[in-house]
């Protein structure tokens, strides 16, 4: 009789200590949580992880650089001949092979919309940020961009074709809010 | 510490360990050593303010990231931490609940001291490290108010350092306040020195607290008999029959805490502080933190400026001195059924002061009438503030020691155990 | 037992005194607030209209600085929609942002420029600084509205009484040009015009838009705007008691374990 007490009691005695224990434990984790989120962007920076902008005051041939996550953004409404060319383009030619419908994304009609390019404006190499002429040499033997630091001429597509830069420029998260309105920041 | 080491080290890691840094050693004997086995929960705001000091110390680093020390964007910060970061509408009001708070425990932690005669032979040294813990709480706790420049930051921060031009600047060699300001009135390079100061300080409240609890291991604890531990039947190890104790009581206390911080975190603050500061415009009513307020009320009890601030520090500096002051062969007041009243008419008059300092010096506590012109007429708050000053000065100088020469004490127990035990009979 | 309890209310009470000892004015209206006590939330439909009055009263002399468009549709806030969990993404808040003038810049020519809100704006204050806000106000500062409820004593009752606080002055009070009589302000004379009147706005949703309507709802907003994160404080502070209720528990459990054949 007496060694069974003494058994169990133990066992029943300890089980509240434990309970307490664990409570204090998973408190403590909790609380953890706002001490480390703290550290996380605050709302208002937040605020600007995505930005919206309107493509229908852009010309046909032109590019705008948008402001975005503190990055130049390349925003380009292409030709119909420079859509042509880049889509022209043998992939065996190129570095980073890539077709030009895999850097665009579907409007909200689900068809692709080919005569907006955007593309971060930052060169892969090291991180300048490339010059657009697509009429003059100033943009790179490509008509596309060229990168003044090292000189990495990227196509109209954006791809790398000449330089020492090892990827293509890179496609920022966006998506089509309407037929001509961009969310930057969000993926579609 | 009292007694031989508890530690044994079992495996060959721990010995080897405990040979070249004993750092687990000092762990089991700062948590198991022998206490008075009588403690009630009065003694556990030790351990509560041992919490809320860590508490402290995790926001105010935390909040030390987000906030900017510069007139022109503190207000700001402080906002953009409420509205903006992450479980900052949490942080930021924890941390000035949480002053508040913690003054509320240390309060109690000190009248404890006084009623039990903590403070007497031999542990007057822990006493004074107590209160140079409790002086530079009131510093840190002024200078963090000043932090979120506020209407009562800059004019707090106006009102107290201009105490200081109290001293002659011939005595001085300088202006004490051009100096405190490091301008010609409090502007960004106060606030900046604020700041750092602020963030200085709690790390020097950390350092005495480990010298309070080192000092506090030689005698170990007073108890509510104030009667000395004489054998091992009078004590229980610390742990676990204290840490457990504390425990629930901190929880206890966390739950106050946290009612003040979720549901009513405006009503240990002043509305004027959610304006920003405008150092042309004082507001009609400035009052400091509840905590200060029986101090700001001995101050403008005295007419004179100069007197006025010596009264306020003097108020302080005789707790410096009450482990002499207190004169009784007989440590609680459970056993002084004189000092007994005189403490609790003590404790009325500190919260009595607390109440004129929130009031105007002019206002009436009560009116006994009207004068010629028609106005009411009574005791007005300055006045009430003086009597009370008077009990506050002479409990410590003059009731403390005449008490403890004349008054006779009740027959105590001959020792904690027989306390506990009820056998109330014993030494006289 | 009992003289602890006592000892402590006594300290509880002093801690309260402090707050006491500034008061709330006797002559406030008080208002049966949603937002009032540990339960109390925000009537969104009412600081919806309260937006409404302020964006198209009060907005051209006070600011609202502390208060940004994706805040309105945070969590808690008045425009609130769980199906847009993400503030930013949130097109009333988006809508709302256009419909504000947000002074930009410099561009390349160094000037600054304006352009409609976005997002990530707050409120554009109606002056450029403060003295021009005074020169256009007959030498008074309209101030910014952002904490006005909680840098007054009985913020909310306040607001409101002040808003239909307005009186003919009486007898033997003199009012110099541009002030008018309210009791409710300090001095009781003030420089801001009575600034609601019955029908100031249309409200959509077919609510009378009373001055007395809209001083509420005017007050709900600015409450809201104030204290943005009330409902979430409010919300953690039960999940907080509950825990610590349920470890005080569980603690004194322990506690009488350990002690249980100790006699103290």
């Amino acid at each position: 009789m007496d060694a069974t007490t003494d058994k169990e009691e133990p066992t029943r005695r300890d089980f509240i200590h434990i309970a307490s224990g664990t409570a204090v434990v998973v408190g403590t984790g909790f609380f953890a949580w706002p001490l480390i989120d703290q550290m996380n962007p605050a709302a208002d920076t937040l605020s600007l992880a995505t930005i919206d902008f309107d493509v229908s005051d852009l010309e046909e041939g032109q590019q705008v650089v948008a402001k975005w996550q503190g990055k130049p953004v390349f925003i380009r409404y292409r030709t119909k001949a420079e859509i042509a060319e880049a889509d022209a383009v043998d992939l065996d030619d190129l570095k980073d092979p890539q077709t030009d419908n895999e850097r665009l994304i579907a409007g909200p009609d689900g068809k692709l919309k080919p005569e907006y390019l955007v593309t971060i404006g930052i060169c892969t190499h090291l991180g300048c940020v490339p010059l657009f002429d697509p009429n003059d040499e100033k943009g790179g033997e490509y008509r596309g961009w060229f990168c003044p630091c090292h000189g990495s001429h990227y196509d109209n597509s954006g791809r790398i074709r000449k330089g020492p830069a090892p990827t293509n420029l890179e496609i920022p998260p966006y998506r089509y809010m309407s037929d001509t309105l961009l969310q930057i920041g969000t993926e579609a | 510490m009292s007694g031989p080491s508890r530690y044994n080290p079992s495996t060959g890691i721990e010995k080897w360990l405990d040979a070249r840094l004993p750092i687990i050693r000092l762990g089991v004997d700062t948590l198991i050593f022998p206490s008075p086995r009588n403690l009630n929960y009065w003694w556990t705001f030790g351990a509560i303010l041992a919490v809320m000091l860590v508490s402290q110390l995790i926001t105010g680093i935390i909040l030390a990231m987000h906030y900017v020390p510069h007139p022109e964007h503190a207000f700001d910060s402080i906002q953009h931490i409420n509205r903006n970061v992450n479980f900052g509408w949490l942080l930021q009001p924890m941390h000035a609940v949480g002053a508040s708070m913690m003054f509320l425990a240390v309060y109690i932690h000190m009248f404890r001291g006084i009623y039990y005669g903590s403070a007497k032979n031999p542990r007057e040294m822990i006493w004074i490290v107590g209160m140079v813990i409790y002086l530079l709480m009131m510093a840190a706790g002024f200078m963090g108010y000043v932090l979120p420049w506020g209407q009562m930051s800059i004019w707090g921060a106006i009102v107290i350092t201009n105490l200081f031009s109290a001293i002659p600047p011939e005595a001085a060699g300088t202006s004490v306040t051009q100096w405190l300001w490091g301008g010609f009135a409090v502007d960004g390079p106060t606030l900046n020195r604020f700041f750092s100061l602020h963030y200085l300080l709690p790390f020097l409240i950390v350092g005495m607290v480990i010298l309070h609890v080192w000092a506090l291991h030689i005698p170990s604890n007073n108890n509510p008999t104030g009667i000395s531990i004489k054998t091992k039947a009078d004590t229980l190890d610390f742990h676990p029959y204290y840490t457990v104790k504390d425990a629930f009581a901190i929880v206890v206390f966390l739950m106050i805490f946290s009612w003040f911080l979720f549901f009513m975190p405006d009503s240990m603050g002043h509305p004027d502080n959610y304006i920003p500061a405008n150092p042309f415009s004082t507001p009609p009513h400035i009052v400091p933190e509840w905590y200060y307020l029986p101090f700001y009320a001995i101050l403008r009890a005295v007419p004179d400026k100069l007197m006025g601030v010596i009264a306020m520090f003097g108020a302080i500096g005789v707790l410096f001195a009450l482990p002499w002051l207190d004169t009784s062969k007989v440590r609680s007041m459970r056993y002084r059924p004189l000092a007994k009243q005189f403490f609790f008419l003590f404790v009325l008059v500190c919260l009595g002061l607390g109440w004129c300092g929130a009031k105007l010096p002019s206002d009436l506590v009560f009116a006994t009438g009207v004068d010629a012109d028609g106005h009411a007429k009574g005791l007005t708050f300055v006045w009430f503030s003086r009597i009370l000053t008077v009990y506050y000065f002479a409990y410590f100088l003059v009731i403390l020691p005449i008490l403890g020469l004349v008054e006779k004490p009740k027959p105590r127990p001959a020792s904690i155990e027989a306390s506990v035990l009820g056998n109330s009979k014993g030494e006289a | 037992m009992l003289k602890r309890i006592a000892s402590f209310a006594v300290l509880a009470a002093f801690v309260a005194g402090s707050a006491i000892a500034a008061g709330p004015k006797a002559d406030l209206k008080d208002v049966d607030w949603s937002f009032e006590g540990p339960f109390g939330t925000y009537d969104k439909a009412s600081a919806q209209r309260g937006f409404q009055v302020y964006q198209e009263v009060c907005a051209a002399c006070h600011s609202l600085k502390y208060v940004a468009f994706y805040n309105l549709t945070d969590k808690g806030a008045p425009f609130y929609n769980p199906d847009f969990p993400n503030s930013n993404e949130n097109p009333v808040a988006k809508a709302i942002a256009k419909m504000f003038t947000v002074s930009d810049g410099p561009d390349e020519t160094g000037d600054m420029f304006d352009r409609p809100g976005v997002i990530s704006d707050k409120f554009p204050a109606p002056f450029a600084n403060d003295m021009a806000a005074m020169a256009s106000n007959g030498g008074a500062l309209p101030p910014d509205l952002s904490l006005m409820t909680r840098a007054r004593v009985d913020g909310s009752n306040y607001l409101y009484s002040l808003l239909v606080g307005y009186k003919d002055a009486p007898e033997g009070v003199e009012l110099s040009s541009g002030m008018s009589y309210n009791p409710m302000f300090s001095g009781s004379k003030i420089a801001m015009a009575p600034p609601l009147f019955d029908g100031s706005v249309e409200y959509s949703d077919g609510t009378k838009a009373s001055v007395d309507q809209m001083a509420k709802d005017l007050t709900q907003f600015l409450t809201w705007a104030a204290d943005p994160k009330m409902e979430q404080r409010k919300a953690t502070g039960w999940a907080v008691m509950l825990y610590l209720l349920i470890l005080a528990i569980l603690l004194y459990g322990s506690y009488r374990a350990v002690w249980r054949n100790v006699k103290h």
